[in-house]
């Protein structure tokens, strides 16, 4: 049999036990690596409704900085004996599986091809360990021991991860400590070696690992934010729970103890939405976030906002659709009932962030817009980026910036006389302006409301106010056009008749997909959308490309449609490559299925690959 | 802010008060209302009390759901923000403006269909926080706005217009917002001014939660006879288990009630409620004795009023939240945004 062997690329997976304290200890394994100047991109798996409660840990190992989920499995921890039979079928044949020979299992339960290497945890722990809470914790730090010597991992680097982690708390310091090298030395005396290795290198730079769930809610704070009102729902929840996590260090009052913020976790998605569109009447600047099934709740809410002209900022988490879908999945499928939420019609801002430093900035940059354009902004990202640490450039804020409040008339212009109409449209870009409620005690206070209304917010059903509205809202997209983060191209090295346009987490996937696809002599220029609506650059890359691809997690091609709906594009030159199952695309998957059409279009060269004939 | 204190006339809506308004500054647009709709009267009493109160008309947020009551902020305090969010959701949207700024006044009018039926999750969580508002149903039995089927209010047995029976157990929003911890619930009749307008002054100058049940007869849809939110049904049977005088805190009390029948209750911005008791065994301090009496009364078919209950020592949804008082719109990005420092130390961190 023939052992993967491999420095600094391989992918090693862990089946746990939900509440088994694992997650600590496999963070711990991801971020040595990192220490080690080695870039990982982990991944957590949860399904919501298999008994047993199964939890995985995925971590690709890579020196590249591929941090789209690879595909396969090289190293199985396999400490979950419920999911052992699907665990075991998992690993690429050649590949390794670790568990807890504590108990002896029949050969019938193992796999010829694969190398197998057992080690009696239980037993180890049990007779180190009394309690029975300290036996689970440190079964899994003597595992993380066991690995780290296997993979060549340094002790010290794991052992700093300890000194942040139990800071002042020396006990817990040592006896994790002592679990560490336990394991490390059994494995040194008893397991075998393996073709799986770290190196140290310096290829993470000043890059920072978070959660696309934090930073958004940490965007938040900085954006300015106030209000959040909120009601639990997986993907989303860490985002309220970041936020006042956030709040409770940056924005307590430090005289007073007061709060510069107020949270609410509403009974509902309508009264959350209902609460934040009350903020932002008022002049807060106030957010949501949820998921699919959330934004499904607020559709009427969001035809109000939109067309009474209310800044309102939804975070929303995608995960599996329709309907519960699949809760603990991954998806880009809420596109669609975004762009055009709520009956009538309506068309809102959608901000598409590809990783946690995007997540921060588009967060802040939410606030700012709904302020500016007046309408709901979504910030749509996904379970991929929102609940697993990413590695990402660092956070930047300049300290020059100032929140954009956009156009709010004040007492002193109302006091001077300047003409307020609050839908009047006075520079031509469709945002009118708008007074905060208590402002003025003759002048500047008007009526909110869900009917049509004339320039003065009066009441009206006359037909050439309501067009005139519409067509003023329409003016304020286009206005938005401008405003909102552009999109982002990247030419091949080749010129080229292909194009790619992709979207949010689907990022890192692409990367690495081109280049393998440039290494195969397929050249494919591509562009990032990081927005609808869609900018002049995104017309100008179709109308430059004779095919385009557009690639996303979804079934139904969702952004393809918005791209023909909105732009007029000839959907025959729109080619959809579509990645649903609810894991995170791989470039495996991208580079199957564009080199599969480009060959069939027939407008670039291409060779099979050979094996071996690869040009790194 | 400035504003010119109008001369004193002699015409009752002209004259100014403490805080230079006339009585017509707290008007609105013209009515759509059906003449003889109930709604109309409470508007009308609705400026009455801010005008008595002498609250400035713009440090007003009034808002509403949809329905023929929930037109109504239109029809009142012209120089105040409203807002006519959708239906049966203004509760959220209230708690939301309220969160963004404690210091304007919270005025919440809503319909029995928009609180009790559509709205009746919202209307129950609104009060259950404790949102410092004065939140007023009123209550006709009827969706008016949509011509006149039953909302969840009408009772069991009354006969719609078209001659059709109610089946089904009615809500009653006073029992329930008892039920749910509000601070303040009363109960009038949209005929009574008299009643209503120092309940109003009173649930405004309340700092928390305060609920008012108006019955507000729909001249239109639910006026009749066997209709039990008529005007002559509700007079026939409406209990006032007090009478209520509220006294700005200015005022000396210098009226002499002989002793044992009034209660004068402080509240925390210094005004004086003056509770004159018509039914002598009623507690308008005891929550749980209220809300015996109210059902116990309500199964023999009347309808009690009056200030129904009163929490002294309210505590309100920002207390709960420590908020820092204010408006949230004028902290400025020094004050909200922790800054490029915070931010390398916090990157440090995540490496
Ligand atoms: C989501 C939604 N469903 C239905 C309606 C239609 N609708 C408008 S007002 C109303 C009932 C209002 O009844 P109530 O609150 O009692 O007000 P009234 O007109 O009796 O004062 C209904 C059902 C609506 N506006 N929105
Ligand atoms: S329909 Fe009824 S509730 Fe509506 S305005 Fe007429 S009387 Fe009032
Ligand atoms: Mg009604």
């Amino acid at each position: 049999m023939k052992q993967i062997a491999s420095v600094n690329d391989f992918v090693v997976k862990f089946a746990n036990v939900n509440g088994s304290g694992s997650a600590s200890a496999n963070e711990l394994f991801a971020k040595s690596i990192l220490r080690m100047g080695v870039p990982v991109s982990p991944r957590n798996i949860f399904p919501s409704n298999i008994q047993g409660l199964p939890t995985w840990y995925e971590v690709r190992v890579t020196e590249k900085g591929h941090l789209g989920r690879r595909g396969g499995v090289d190293f199985m921890v396999a400490m979950n004996p419920q999911t052992w039979n699907a665990d075991v079928k998992e690993i690429e044949p050649g590949g390794y599986l670790f568990y807890d020979n504590s108990k002896s299992l029949p050969s019938s339960k193992f796999r010829e091809d694969i190398t197998v290497i057992g080690m009696p945890l239980t037993e180890i722990s049990n007779t180190t360990y009394a309690e029975a809470r300290e036996r689970q914790l440190m079964k899994n730090i003597i595992y993380l021991g066991a690995l780290s010597f296997l993979l060549g991992i340094e002790a010290e680097a794991i052992e700093k991860l300890f000194g942040e982690q139990y800071k002042g708390k020396e006990r817990l310091l040592d006896s994790n400590k002592k679990a560490l090298h336990l394991g490390r030395d059994y494995a040194e005396q008893h397991l075998p070696a393996i073709g799986l290795k770290v190196e140290r290198r310096d290829a993470v730079g000043d890059r920072i690992f978070v959660e696309g769930n934090s930073a958004a809610a940490l965007g938040c704070v900085y954006g300015g934010a106030t209000v959040c009102a909120w009601y639990p729902i997986t993907p989303s929840s860490s985002v309220a729970e970041g936020f006042t996590k956030w709040c409770q260090k940056f924005r307590v009052d430090a005289d007073t103890g007061k709060h510069k913020f107020a949270i609410v976790q509403a009974e509902d998605e309508l009264a959350s939405i209902g609460m934040v569109v009350g903020a932002g009447w008022n002049g807060a600047r106030a957010f949501t976030a949820t998921s699919g099934p959330g934004i499904s709740l607020m559709q009427e809410f969001i035809g109000l906002a939109y067309f009474a002209e209310i800044p309102v900022t939804i975070i929303d988490v995608q995960r599996g659709g329709p309907s519960t879908g699949m809760p603990t999945r991954t998806q880009q499928s809420d596109v669609l009932s975004c762009a055009y939420a709520s009956h009538g019609d309506t068309k809102h801002v959608l901000l598409f962030p590809e990783d946690p430093k995007e997540c921060f900035e588009m967060s802040a940059t939410a606030l700012d817009l709904a302020d500016r354009l007046q309408t709901p902004i979504f910030v749509l990202t996904d379970l991929d980026i929102g609940m697993n640490q990413r590695l990402c450039k660092p956070f930047e804020w300049d300290d020059k910036r100032q929140h954009d409040r956009g156009k709010v008339m004040t007492e002193a212009e109302l006091e001077a006389g300047k003409e307020f109409g609050r839908y009047l449209d006075v520079d031509g870009d469709g945002i009118p302006f708008r007074t905060y409620p208590g402002t003025h005690a003759t002048k500047g206070a008007y009526f909110t409301r869900g009917t049509s209304k004339d320039r003065y917010a009066k009441y009206s059903e006359a037909g050439p106010d309501y067009v005139e509205n519409m067509q003023r809202l329409l003016r304020k997209f286009e206005t938005a056009k401008d405003l909102v983060p552009q999109p982002i191209t990247a030419n091949a090295s080749k010129k080229t008749k292909l194009g790619v346009i992709f979207y949010g987490s689907t990022s890192p996937a692409m990367a690495e997909a081109m280049e393998l696809l440039e290494a195969d002599h397929v050249h494919i220029d591509t562009l990032r959308v990081r927005a609808f609506p869609f900018s002049s650059a995104v017309e100008d890359f179709i109308e430059a490309h004779e095919q385009v691809f557009v690639v996303e997690q979804n079934r139904d091609a969702q952004l393809r449609g918005l791209l023909v709906n909105e732009l007029n594009i000839d959907p025959a030159k729109l080619i959809p490559v579509l990645h649903y199952d609810g894991t995170p695309i791989t470039a495996r998957f991208i580079v199957k299925e564009i080199s599969q059409t480009a060959s069939t279009l027939n407008v670039t060269p291409l060779r099979k690959t050979v094996r071996g004939d690869s040009a790194e | 802010m400035t504003y010119i204190a109008k001369p004193k006339l002699h015409h009752p809506t002209l004259v100014v008060n403490n805080v230079g308004y006339t009585r017509r500054d707290y008007e609105g647009t013209v009515s759509t209302l059906c003449a003889g709709c109930g709604h109309d009267s409470i508007s009308a009493a609705i400026i009455q009390a801010c005008w008595e109160l002498d609250i400035e008309p713009h440090r007003v947020a009034k808002l509403s759901g949809i329905g023929c009551s929930s037109k109504t902020p239109t029809y009142f305090l012209g120089n105040s923000h409203g807002f006519n969010t959708v239906h049966g959701r203004m509760p959220s949207v209230l708690t939301g403006a309220n969160l963004a700024n404690s210091e304007l006044i919270y005025l919440g009018v809503s319909g029995d269909g928009d609180s009790a039926s559509i709205g009746l999750g919202q209307f129950a969580h609104v009060m259950r926080r404790g949102v410092n508002m004065t939140y007023i149903v009123e209550n006709n039995g009827v969706y008016g706005l949509t011509k006149g089927q039953f909302s969840a209010t009408a009772d069991q047995g009354s006969k719609s217009k078209r001659g059709v029976v109610n089946s089904d157990s009615p809500i009653d929003l006073a029992s329930l917002a008892l039920q749910l911890g509000a601070t303040f619930v009363g109960r009038s009749f949209s005929g009574d001014k008299q009643q209503l307008v120092p309940l109003i002054k009173a649930a405004i100058a309340h700092q928390g939660a305060a609920f008012i049940d108006v019955i507000s007869p729909c001249v239109a849809f639910n006026n009749h006879a066997g209709s039990t939110k008529s005007y002559d049904h509700v007079r026939e049977h409406n209990e006032a288990v007090n009478r209520l005088d509220f006294m700005p805190k200015r005022e000396e009390i210098t009226v002499q009630y002989p002793e044992g029948e009034v209660t004068t209750v402080q509240q925390h911005d210094g005004s004086y409620l003056l509770l004159r008791k018509l039914d002598k065994n009623y507690d308008a301090s005891n929550r749980i004795a209220a809300m015996n009496y109210i059902q116990e009364r309500q199964a023999a078919g009347e309808v009690v009023t009056g200030l129904l209950y009163l929490d002294e020592e309210p505590e309100d949804l920002h207390a709960h939240l420590n908020t820092a008082s204010g408006a949230f719109n004028q902290l400025n990005t020094a004050e909200l945004c922790p800054g490029a420092g915070a931010l390398e130390k916090l990157n440090a961190s995540l490496r």
